[in-house]
This record gives C-alpha cells, sequence and structure tokens, in this order.
C-alpha cells in the first residue's frame, strides 16, 4: 500500500483480502494509467524495439544454422521449425497420447471390463458394456467399450487403475480431429486398430 | 440372567445368548463368515474368535454362549492376530478374481481383508485350482468353488430354510468344494436367496452378472408389489452412470431384514419382477390416436364428469394402488362425487405356499378393503359399462381384456362415453381406452402398502416418474382442482395424515412411526 489514496479506498478485510487487494489494485492500476509522452505516441520506440528483437533472433539463428551447416558450433541450438503435420515432433515415450486396447495372442481384448477405468475417469468418457465370455476361465469381457474423446481429458487414471495392462495411452496419437462430435465417440474396433 | 463383560462393556443377557448376539447389543462387531442370524450356527469359518479370560484357547464367539462374570475381549492382540491367520488360510487358495466377480465392492473377505488382514503374501506353491471356474447350478444362480470358503451358508440354507437340500460339501481337504448333488439343481421358489447369503463371489445371480458394479448402486428402501405379502426390498438402482444406462434404472432387487414379515428372505418371482419398471411404459396422456398435455387430458374427463349424473360414472381401482392412491379417490370418486368405486377384480388366485408367496398378487388389498370397503368385485361396474349404464368408466392398471375378455371390453369401449385407463404399463385394455393417462410405477412413489397381515409399510421414490407419468393420486387430485373442488395435499405425507384423521385402522399412523417396520392396522 505504497500510495495514500489506495488506503484510503481500499481498507479490506477478510480471510481473501488480499485476492480482493490484488484485484482493486489492478483495476485502480488501470484506472488510473500514465498518460503516454508526446515522444512515446510517435510509436517509433516500440517499432524499433519491436524489430531489433526479431531480427536479432533472425541473425542469431540464421548464422548458426550456417555454421551447423559446415560443422561448427553444433553443441549451441539453433530454434527449429517443425514442418507439422508432414514431420510429427518427436514425443517423450511417456507422453500421454491416444488410447489403444491392447489385444490377447489371439487378437481378443485383453479387457476383462472390471470397469476400474470407467470408475476411476474423472471425465466420465469410458463407457463399457460387460458380457459373459464363452471361455469360464476369462469369464468377463468387454461387448462394448465406449471411449469419448470428445470428452476425454488424457489424465492418463485410466491407464494407471487397469489390473490388466489393458488400456495403454502409448499410439503417439495426438491430433485427433473430426469433423462431428460423434465421431469422437471410440469404439472397441477403433480402439484396436493398428 | 448372566452378567458378562465385554471389552469392559458390561451387559446382562439372557442365558443361552451366545457372546456374538450379546456384542452385537453393544455395538461390538465381531467378523463372521459362517453365522448368518437366521441360520443354524456351524461355527467352522473360526474367524469370529475371541479371547475370553481364564480360557486357555480363543472361542468362537458364534457358538459359546454366554456365562455369568465371563469377562471376553475382542480386540486384544491375540485376537487379531488369529484373525489375520484365519484371513490367510480362508485366502490360500482364493483366486485374484475381484476385477470380474460380481460380489467385489460388497464382499466380505475384501472387508475384513482391508480391516484385520493387510498381510504380506507367504505363499510359495501355486494356489490349488478347481476343474471348473463359474459354471451354472440352475436357472438362476452360477457357482465358483474357487472363490468358496467352505462356510456352508448356502447348504444350511437349503437344508433348513427350503428344505430343498440341493447343497453339500463334497470331498476333503483342500480338495473340499460346495456343489449340488449330483443330478439335481438349485431350483426352487427361493434360490435367489443363497447369492445374497454368500459373503463372497461363489454364487452369483445370472439375471445381475456382469450388470452392473456394485460402487454404482444406490439403495431406496422399499416394499415388493408382487404379492400380498409385501417382503421388504431395497431397490438397487444406477445412479452415477447416467451415460451408460440403457433405459434401464433398476439393476436388481435385495431383500431386506424385518422380523415380522420376509426375516430376511424374498422369493424369486418377486425378485426378478422389476423389469416393469422400465420396460413397455406409458409416457404421454393419449386421446384416441393423439399425444395431449395433461391439461386438456384432464379437462376430457372433467367434461363428462360434468355433464353427467353420479350413478353414470363408474371408477375401478386397484389393490396395486397405495394407501394414498385409494384414499385421494375415494375423496374425489366417493365423497365428492358419489360415484361407484371398485377396486376388486376376479383374478384367479396365483401359486402360493406357506412360506412367503400368497395366493393374492396385489400388494395392498388390505389396505384397499380398510379404505374403500368391502364390495362386490369388479363384474357389476363392467356389466353396467356393457349395457350402457355409465357415462364414464375409470379404470386404475386392471388390464380388462385379460379379465373379461377381448369382446366385452370392445363392447365397453362403444357403448361408454369417455372410457378412462390410468396406469404405469401398456397392456392390451390401453387399445381400447379412449384416454390413456401415464401413472408411475411403485419405485417412482412415496406412499404405504398393507400386507396381508394388516401390516402398513412405506415405500419410497427411487427416482422421478418416467416420461410425463405422474403418481396416481396427483393425477387423480389434478382433475380435482379441474372440477374445482381441490385436494390441497402438498405430498404423499400429507395425504396419509388424512388418512390417519379420518380412516379408523390408520389411526395414530404417521411416516415417522411406520418407519422400516411397518405398523399394524388397528381392528
Amino acid at each position: 500500500m505504497e500510495h495514500p489514496e489506495l488506503r484510503k479506498y481500499f481498507d479490506v478485510k477478510g480471510p481473501f483480502a488480499f485476492l480482493r487487494l490484488a484485484q482493486m489494485k489492478r483495476a485502480w492500476k488501470q484506472k488510473n494509467r500514465r498518460e503516454l509522452t508526446w515522444w512515446e505516441n510517435t510509436y517509433i520506440p516500440s517499432v524499433v524495439s519491436g524489430i531489433y528483437l526479431t531480427s536479432a533472433h533472425f541473425f542469431r539463428n540464421f548464422t548458426l544454422h550456417v555454421l551447423h551447416a559446415v560443422g561448427l558450433l553444433k553443441d549451441i541450438p539453433a530454434a527449429v521449425t517443425y514442418q507439422y503435420p508432414e514431420q510429427p515432433r518427436p514425443l517423450s515415450s511417456r507422453t500421454r497420447t491416444r488410447h489403444r486396447l491392447t489385444k490377447r495372442e489371439d487378437g481378443s481384448p485383453r479387457c476383462v471390463a472390471c470397469m476400474m477405468c470407467e470408475t476411476v475417469c474423472p471425465a466420465r468418457c469410458i463407457e463399457i458394456t460387460a458380457a459373459e465370455h464363452p471361455d469360464p476361465n476369462i469369464e468377463k469381457y468387454p461387448a462394448e467399450f465406449i471411449l469419448d474423446l470428445g470428452k476425454c481429458v488424457y489424465c492418463g487414471f485410466c491407464v494407471e487403475v487397469c489390473p490388466e495392462d489393458a488400456i495403454r495411452m502409448d499410439t503417439g496419437k495426438l491430433d485427433t480431429s473430426e469433423y462431428s462430435r460423434e465421431s469422437m465417440i471410440y469404439d472397441k474396433k477403433r480402439l484396436m486398430e493398428e | 440372567m448372566p452378567n458378562l463383560t465385554i471389552d469392559g462393556q458390561k451387559i446382562e443377557v439372557p442365558a443361552g445368548t451366545t457372546i456374538l448376539q450379546a456384542a452385537e447389543k453393544l455395538g461390538i462387531e465381531i467378523p463372521r463368515y459362517c453365522y448368518h442370524p437366521a441360520l443354524p450356527v456351524a461355527g467352522n469359518c473360526r474367524i469370529c474368535m475371541v479371547e475370553v479370560e481364564k480360557q486357555p484357547k480363543l472361542q468362537i464367539a458364534c457358538y459359546t454362549p454366554v456365562a455369568a462374570g465371563m469377562v471376553v475381549k475382542t480386540n486384544s492382540p491375540k485376537v487379531l492376530e488369529a484373525r489375520k491367520t484365519v484371513l490367510e488360510f480362508l485366502l490360500v487358495n482364493h483366486p485374484l478374481d475381484c476385477p470380474v466377480c460380481d460380489q467385489a465392492g460388497e464382499c466380505k473377505l475384501q472387508d475384513y481383508y482391508m480391516e484385520h488382514g493387510q498381510y504380506d503374501s507367504r505363499l510359495a506353491s501355486v494356489k490349488v485350482k478347481k476343474e471348473k471356474k463359474a459354471f451354472s447350478i440352475g436357472p438362476t444362480v452360477m457357482l465358483d468353488q474357487e472363490r468358496c470358503i467352505l462356510c456352508t451358508r448356502c447348504v444350511r440354507f437349503t437344508d433348513h430354510i427350503t428344505q430343498t437340500c440341493e447343497f453339500g460339501v463334497f470331498e476333503r481337504g483342500d480338495h473340499s468344494q460346495v456343489d449340488v448333488y449330483p443330478g439335481k439343481e438349485l431350483d426352487n421358489k427361493y434360490s435367489g436367496n443363497v447369492v445374497d447369503i454368500c459373503p463372497v463371489g461363489a454364487l452369483t445371480d445370472k439375471d445381475f452378472r456382469f450388470k452392473c458394479r456394485v460402487w454404482y448402486l444406490d439403495h431406496t428402501r422399499s416394499v415388493c408389489p408382487g404379492c400380498s405379502m409385501g417382503c421388504n426390498i431395497d431397490i438397487d438402482w444406477d445412479k452415477s452412470r447416467p451415460h451408460t444406462q440403457k433405459k434401464e434404472r433398476v439393476m436388481r432387487l435385495k431383500p431386506r431384514h424385518n422380523p415380522n414379515v420376509n426375516n430376511y428372505w424374498i422369493c424369486d418371482s418377486g425378485r426378478y419382477n422389476y423389469h416393469f419398471i422400465d420396460e413397455n411404459r406409458i409416457l404421454s396422456p393419449q386421446y384416441l390416436d393423439k399425444l395431449v398435455p395433461w391439461s386438456e387430458a384432464v379437462e376430457r374427463i372433467a367434461e363428462i364428469l360434468q355433464s353427467t349424473k353420479p350413478e353414470r360414472i363408474g371408477v375401478l381401482a386397484s389393490a396395486q394402488l397405495t394407501n394414498e392412491d385409494l384414499f385421494v379417490i375415494r375423496k374425489l370418486f366417493k365423497e365428492t362425487l358419489k360415484a361407484h368405486v371398485d377396486f376388486k377384480a376376479p383374478e384367479r388366485p396365483g401359486d402360493s405356499d406357506d412360506f412367503l408367496i400368497k395366493a393374492d398378487k396385489n400388494p395392498n388389498t388390505a389396505g384397499a378393503l380398510a379404505i374403500l370397503g368391502a364390495q362386490a368385485d369388479a363384474q357389476t361396474i363392467v356389466q353396467k359399462a356393457r349395457q350402457g349404464e355409465l357415462d364414464l368408466l375409470y379404470v386404475f392398471g386392471h388390464d380388462l381384456v385379460k379379465l373379461f375378455g377381448e369382446e366385452t371390453v370392445a363392447q365397453i369401449a362403444r357403448k361408454v362415453k369417455l372410457f378412462v385407463f390410468q396406469g404405469s404399463n401398456i397392456n392390451d385394455t390401453c387399445g381400447y381406452a379412449h384416454l390413456n393417462l401415464p401413472g408411475s410405477v411403485y419405485a417412482e412413489k412415496d406412499g404405504t402398502f398393507t400386507n396381508c397381515q394388516q401390516r402398513v409399510q412405506r415405500i419410497r421414490p427411487a427416482f422421478f416418474p418416467l416420461g410425463d407419468s405422474k403418481g396416481d393420486w396427483e393425477i387423480v387430485s389434478l382433475l380435482a382442482g379441474q372440477l374445482g373442488s381441490p385436494l390441497s395435499y402438498k405430498d404423499s405425507q400429507d395425504v396419509f395424515n388424512d388418512i390417519a384423521k379420518t380412516v379408523a385402522g390408520f389411526a395414530g399412523m404417521s411416516y415417522e412411526k411406520i418407519s422400516d417396520q411397518g405398523m399394524v392396522l388397528k381392528k
């Protein structure tokens, strides 16, 4: 409270006073904004500083790329532009990407429809319909496994909670874009593809 | 009356009481698998062991009678150690099936392991597997012998409660297994109960199997509408997965303990009688072939009622309705309009036995008798309607086509000016009725049923009525409002308080007093 006027007006109390105070300060500053000087009003200093910043980056990267091309200063990195989507950016192996259902050796899903992922999912985007498997040693399997990527928040809880390692988020696909909400809904078949 | 001390608390109980029962009176929960209050004691699971002072070994609480001056400890280190060890033995060959087991979430093995077990596995060898995994042992139940802990509750149930003796324990040692006798099937009228009493997932219900995980279920206390016994039930319905419900809300029915009515049991026909709640429902008022709003439907009835004489109005109420519904029907049709009101239909008596199943398949015949008074059956009204002596026939839920034949109903539809059918589900009569009104089912109603022992029991609404349907008394009071003689009831409790004031048998009753165990009608 450096300004006496502030103290006069904004003497707030209560548990969340600090939040309210910050908000008030911001509002006060905005309202009592300093007028620009004549020199600033010409916009010349802003334009010059902008051009300076852009060209500094340009010449630095330009020089470094040229030097890299002839095999010099390779340990100093230069800015890179990925030609996405033709050239995807390399992902860390633990990045959570689009889900897939893993398979048994015979190609059926490993999932036993225990509903753990459905239970833990904070976005409620998983919908499993369980059914009786003909093999009594498997007992339960997902007759339908629907995952709505339009709702999914990619938190990875479903992968973490799965007792059968039946769902993974390691397809490396992040570009799930569709023309309708319905086509964002993935069923068992689509989740087991590739 | 011996005096004893359990965990430092003194209690006096009648001679012959077991330690477990005495502890229960003090609110001390002793773990149990084989003990079930309604079955004879077997004492084979050994999880309920407690320490009795001056006795060298631990005693099983479920079979040790109390003695004067006994000092019992249920939480001493020795007892806790014993529980842990017993659990370890029970779980030695128990498969890790929890992800696919329907019992998971209400399994006593899971519960007690989390509470008393929590040991690290010391088993070095492979678990003993049975020949077969889950297999069918009857029309309603599946058996998985690997999950069984041999508590023999199911054996004792079929031996002592149903006395059909289907189950037995075969083989010895870690080969022993529960099974049905060769050539026999678990096929009796109460077979579903073995699933309820099974403390683990060995016996599972085919109807409920894999339908829903139990932690998604919400429970609403209600009463079975299947027959006049009025067994107390819990309606288990799915609350937290509106996105996955395939238009099915009720997942299963479970018996609820009431020592005066059904004890812990329920018959199979009652247990699986819930599909009508979500299937084949009337969803909107319909006049001839057109769906109409409630206001128009009520107007149509009011029009006829205002222009006709009381003796030309016939109302066929039903013993499927709650006391509240019947009382409002009596208020409007009998007292205000002076119409002819009947409720009895000439139904053929259903199957019955000397345990829970009654021949009268209506849940509220006693209540209807108390509220509407004794009457001849629906024959009179139907005859009148057939001969063109009625302008309005108002039927609540009865399927007249099934009772009187298609011919008669078609004739009635021609003779009567307005034929109103009010009910929850579509039946053949709907096709002939001029006006169909959607009533709600018992699972959507707040109210009371009176069973064959004259016990008034509460039903509670589990969820909102489907579609445009409304509670039956609400529809009738809507009609009363349209007729200019409004009934000012806010809710069912309001109606019931009025019943308690007006109808002699119900004197002094209220929803609070009825509570979960019900109250018997006064003579």
